[in-house]
């Protein structure tokens, strides 16, 4: 049996949160760079450029890639043969809080009856998955709200098929146009229930960006569904270009014989995560 | 890491004075790019909430937006010794409910990100007024063009309260002229 400290999970989810705002992880800064090289249009090879030189001076500086610093997602694999010494909750909801104040973080959690900010950024929305071992494993996922609020999900009929689901991503990333802050990182759940989908779509976002599945046949989904929204979406910042997306992830899950759940969780150019373990 | 510190190619940008003139304001088209420097103020969506409140009330508004621009942004809080942390735009379709009230009251601009609703379109065109686009998620780079910051109003709001900025070469896009053009609609029509 393995134990870790309350304090240890406090200090590694604040640190985090600062790092996470401040510091852009080579996976979607090399997807960025290798978007610019492949951009046609002259003014989304300057936005491009703009983007880059942002992430450089927001960590030079210290000044966030973004001031939406976001609803924070933490997604721990707690190994069962680990034995957690305090709160488990308690202390990852304590590192987001000290990391806003501390990071000069804006706090952007509210009620969602009255409106009121909670003034801390917390509570974050925390998922524990339970995996045999020793492993404790803390990802740290921030979104922004301009691209979670175009994400969406439908239950398809299973008559749609993979090609129904396909339309489904397509439409739905084409639609949001300039609102989530293209180019994204598109996050697919395919199966499972209504809200397993989801959470697949959210949790597949921390795949390194552009890597593919490792099934095949949904590998092939990735790169088509990439194709088509870069053939038919408004380019980055929708302001033209090939680059609306920078890559398609999708996770799948089996699901109940008379269903086809698929979600879709659109991540901003500003891809903001951090993972950990203690 | 180097190509990160690539030159930006700021030569097709031009100059625009703020409060705009209805003069320059009506030189403006869809898909110019812009500098913008002098004075605007911000509000997202609490600040756009309470103003329209004040109005239903009858009251006062904390300051006359005739001629000026509205910035749709909520900052993150300034380090020591710092104006104001990232500051870029946030996404403009939620404050289309409100918008067309604020322009009948003289508004001028507004500076976003992401589409206008077709009844804020129509109340800009009657109105001469116009609508930018920041750069999204180029937060940190814009808070380098905000030279001074004061509350207006709203503090409570914190985030959303109402700011005055004093910005100097602000970059953005004419996304909506006096014309009527709307340039993201001409670069979806050029994808067919």
């Amino acid at each position: 049996m393995r134990i870790i400290e309350e304090a240890a999970i406090t200090r590694a989810v604040q640190e985090m949160a600062v790092a996470a705002a401040h510091h852009l992880e080579p996976d979607i800064l090399d997807a960025l760079l290798a978007a610019r090289d492949r951009e046609t249009s002259p003014l989304a090879k300057n936005v491009l450029d703009i983007l880059l030189k942002n992430a450089d001076i927001a960590s030079r500086e210290m000044i966030p890639a973004c001031q939406d610093t976001g609803i924070c997602t933490v997604f721990v694999t707690l190994g069962q043969e680990v034995t957690v010494r305090g709160d488990l909750l308690a202390a990852i909801q304590e590192g987001v809080r000290s990391g806003y104040a501390e990071g000069y973080l804006r706090k952007s959690v509210c009620d969602p009856v009255t409106r009121k900010n909670t003034g801390t950024n917390v509570p974050a929305v925390i998922h524990v998955e339970v995996a045999p071992g020793e492993e404790f494993r803390i990802a740290f996922l921030p979104k922004g709200c301009g691209s979670e609020n175009m994400s969406g999900l439908k239950m398809l009929p299973p008559s749609s098929g993979i090609p129904g689901a396909m339309d489904y991503i397509v439409e739905t990333v084409v639609k949001a146009g300039p609102n989530p802050c293209p180019p994204l990182v598109v996050g697919v759940g395919i199966g499972g229930t209504f809200e397993r989908a989801a959470y697949m779509a959210k949790k597949v976002l921390l795949r390194p960006v552009g890597r593919p599945s490792e099934r095949e046949d949904v590998a092939r989904i990735e790169a088509e569904v990439l194709a088509r929204i870069n053939q038919a979406g408004r380019g980055v910042l929708g302001l033209g270009g090939c680059n609306t997306a920078l890559a398609v992830h999708v996770e799948t899950f089996p699901t109940h014989i008379a269903s086809l759940p698929v979600a879709v969780n659109i991540q901003c150019h500003s891809h903001r995560h951090k993972q950990v373990v203690l | 890491m180097s190509l990160l510190r690539a030159p930006i190619d700021f030569a097709d940008f031009k100059p625009v004075t703020l409060p705009l003139a209805d003069d320059a304001a009506a030189e403006l088209r869809a898909g110019d790019l812009i500098f913008l420097t002098g004075t605007l103020y911000t509000g997202r969506d609490q600040t756009h909430r309470r103003l329209c409140a004040l109005l239903d009330e009858g009251r006062e508004l904390p300051v006359d937006l005739r001629g000026q621009l509205l910035y749709y942004v909520g900052p993150s809080p300034p380090r020591p010794g710092r104006v104001i942390g990232a500051a870029g735009p946030t996404t403009s379709y939620r404050m289309d409910a409100y918008t067309p009230r604020l322009l009948d009251l003289g508004l001028k601009a507004t500076l976003g990100k992401g589409a206008r609703s077709l009844p804020v379109r129509e109340a800009m065109r009657q109105h001469g007024a116009v609508y930018f686009a920041a750069f999204g998620g180029a937060g940190a780079l814009l808070s380098q063009c905000i030279k001074a910051v004061d509350l207006v109003a709203f503090e409570d709001a914190g985030p959303e309260a109402m700011f005055r900025f004093e910005v100097c070469d602000f970059p953005a896009v004419v996304i909506n002229d006096v014309a009527g053009r709307d340039f993201y609609e001409e670069i979806a029509a050029q994808k067919g």
